[in-house]
């Protein structure tokens, strides 16, 4: 009967005491007594930490069980399901990087190097284009700035700068970390697509788009559309959560007439990202930033259905006329 | 009340994980079986009507040229008939992964469709021979492996055949099918086949040529990529310090070659640097 499932409430205060098993072996990792039974599974972790210096709290999965999910930080000791003896399995998640990190090195990744790509550093392409830029005629543009390929590259760092802007001050993340693997991945796939494109947009023998100026005037509008429009709904998703609390809410249209597309679909932050990429491949008629944006599209989608699906069990109330990324369709 | 509740709770929810682990033992349904039953049978018949048809080509003909032409149809029908694995994975009748079989038969499919179909001039190599015969007995093996393993009768000679075999099998698989991308790359050059070059509309380009020698670079296993990957490097990087130093001219003969030349190089620094980037990363652990 050692299991019961509160503490029996005697005179004087009833410590815990938590052991940690490896759950392959099952051999005891930590053994950790007086402890608090007020205490958190993030107070826990730190406990844990200090005998295995190794292996700080974030990088560590408490769970009852050895197949089960893991704990979350703020979980208080004696709300679970466990004796005076807490036993718990530890699994290492492998080494942990935080997100504002990944999302800066993601972000910061590409405008350097769309940039290395439009001065034409040497060795990219042949010598004699070294520091040149390309050379098309100045068309009769609103802009200061005459051909595609320059307005291409104003438009790639505008849209990459915006996102480093936006992690640094506009994003709460609601995980603190995420495994080392991931950064790289990601990473690689930011960089290695921005550095595909950006050789042709800026290669010497780039061909302008079919029709001309009206395309990439035309094109041009809806990036500066979408590009505003995906700013607004980040910074409305980020009022949601001014007071500080970590409760899911419904997000709603503001006076901001961007927002208004919270009306029809759930995650119109993707939905504002995907017409900027379209109307980036219409700007520059280049097949690669075409695949780019079809494969962000198919991730978009996959995340904002999961966001869509998450919202309408949680909220009996979701307005239902709502769709996850494409109004009326997906 | 709440005492007494607890321990209980944790007892049912032990069985009820028990009783699911269970029903995920049992498998693909009776249905599935038999399909997957039928499969293996027609494949492991289709390969063996392969190495009949080599066989005979080889005693009416006297030697070992040209028997690729005797096999063409079956071998093209029956390896792109393995396509339907990944199938079987996605829907999960197999308990494979669908991207480690996908990767297996897409460039099993990739060697015979887009190499030895697309370069005609490649199809008289003994190369061809070599990599179709490694297949032809692996694939009777696997697939009649498969076949008794669904039906719970397997002999011992199959699966002996099958842990065995391979260590013979597999280098001389993988010699044949380097030998015959390698003798294709000339063919590809001289040709430009699947190849698309600036300007174009869409502003895109690709070198099959560059591809394939990619290809034969991801055959050779991770360590000695990383060897190769360095040497490549400091390569490049002697290359910059030359050509700095010295004027560059537009001579006519060496032109072209000095753009395959480096071209390539960079694409296949690049290519590796991609390839290795998960091996360098658990080399190094940072904490961040």
């Amino acid at each position: 009967m050692a299991e019961l499932g509160e503490p029996a409430k005697i005179k004087n205060y009833v410590f815990f005491e938590v052991e940690i098993l490896d759950p392959k072996t099952k051999g005891q990792l930590c053994f950790l007594d007086k402890v608090d039974p007020h205490s958190t599974i993030g107070e826990i972790k730190c406990l844990f930490h200090k005998a295995y210096p190794h292996w700080y709290p974030s990088r560590q999965a408490l769970k009852l069980d050895p197949k089960g999910k893991a704990l979350k930080d703020d979980e208080i000791l004696q709300n679970l399901p466990v004796g005076t003896t807490a036993t718990l399995y530890f699994k290492d998640l492998g080494p942990q990087v935080g997100w504002t990190m990944v999302f800066l090195s993601e972000y910061a990744g590409p405008l350097f190097i769309y940039l290395v790509f439009y001065f034409r550093l040497p060795y990219i392409y042949h010598h004699k284009h070294a520091f040149t830029s390309s050379p098309y005629p100045a068309v009769t543009t609103a802009l200061l700035l005459f051909s595609p390929s320059s307005l291409a590259c104003v438009c790639h760092s505008i849209h990459y700068i915006k996102r480093l802007v936006e992690t640094i001050f506009v994003h709460r993340f609601s995980h603190g970390t995420m495994p080392l693997r991931n950064i790289v991945r990601n990473c690689l796939y930011y960089w290695g697509f921005a550095a595909w494109l950006a050789y042709y947009i800026n290669h010497p023998l780039y061909t302008p788009p079919y029709y001309g100026n009206k395309q990439v005037n035309y094109a041009l509008a809806m990036f500066a559309i979408c590009q505003a429009g995906n700013f607004s709904i980040h910074l409305a998703l980020n009022n949601l959560r001014s007071d500080g609390s970590k409760a899911r809410k419904i997000p709603y249209p503001t006076k901001n007439p961007f927002t208004w597309l919270f009306f029809l679909v759930s995650c119109p932050n993707y939905t504002y990202e995907a017409g900027a990429w379209f109307s980036f491949t219409i700007m520059t008629q280049c097949l690669p930033v075409g695949l780019f944006t079809l494969i962000s599209f198919i991730q978009m989608t996959i995340w904002a259905k999961g966001k869509h699906y998450t919202y309408i069990r949680e909220f009996k109330e979701y307005p239902s006329l709502r769709m996850a990324i494409i109004p009326f369709l997906l | 009340r709440a005492d007494m509740a607890a321990p209980a709770a944790k007892g049912t929810s032990r069985t009820a994980q028990n009783d699911v682990a269970s029903i995920k033992k049992k498998g693909p349904g009776a249905l599935a079986t038999a399909y997957l039953v039928i499969y293996n049978v027609v494949m492991t018949a289709g390969w063996l009507v392969i190495a009949i048809g080599l066989v005979r080509a080889y005693l009416s003909k006297g030697s070992y040229h040209g028997l690729y032409y005797s096999i063409e149809r079956p071998l093209k029908f029956f390896q792109t008939g393995a396509l339907l694995e990944i199938l079987h994975c996605a829907v999960g009748i197999v308990p494979s992964s669908v991207v480690l079989t996908g990767f297996q038969v897409m460039s099993r499919v990739f060697l015979t469709w887009a190499v030895t179909h697309s370069v005609r001039e490649v199809q008289n190599e003994d190369s061809v021979l070599l990599f179709v015969v490694a297949w032809t007995v692996t694939e009777i093996i696997r697939y009649s492996f498969y076949t008794f393993s669904l039906l719970n009768h397997l002999p011992y000679l199959i699966k002996w055949a099958r842990y065995t075999l391979f260590i013979v099998l597999y280098p001389m698989g993988v010699t044949g099918e380097l030998l015959t991308i390698y003798a294709a790359l000339p063919y590809v050059q001289k040709t430009g086949l699947y190849s698309v070059t600036l300007p174009n509309k869409y502003n895109f380009s690709f070198d099959y040529y560059t591809f394939l020698i990619l290809v034969m670079v991801s055959y050779i296993p991770r360590k000695y990529r990383l060897l190769l990957l360095l040497l490549l490097l400091l390569l490049l990087l002697s290359k910059i310090r030359v050509l700095r130093s010295e004027q560059i001219s537009d001579t006519q003969i060496n032109h072209r070659m000095l753009i395959h030349f480096w071209g390539i190089l960079w694409i296949m620094v690049c290519f590796m640097f991609v390839l290795e980037m998960q091996t360098l990363c658990s080399i190094v652990t940072i904490q961040l």
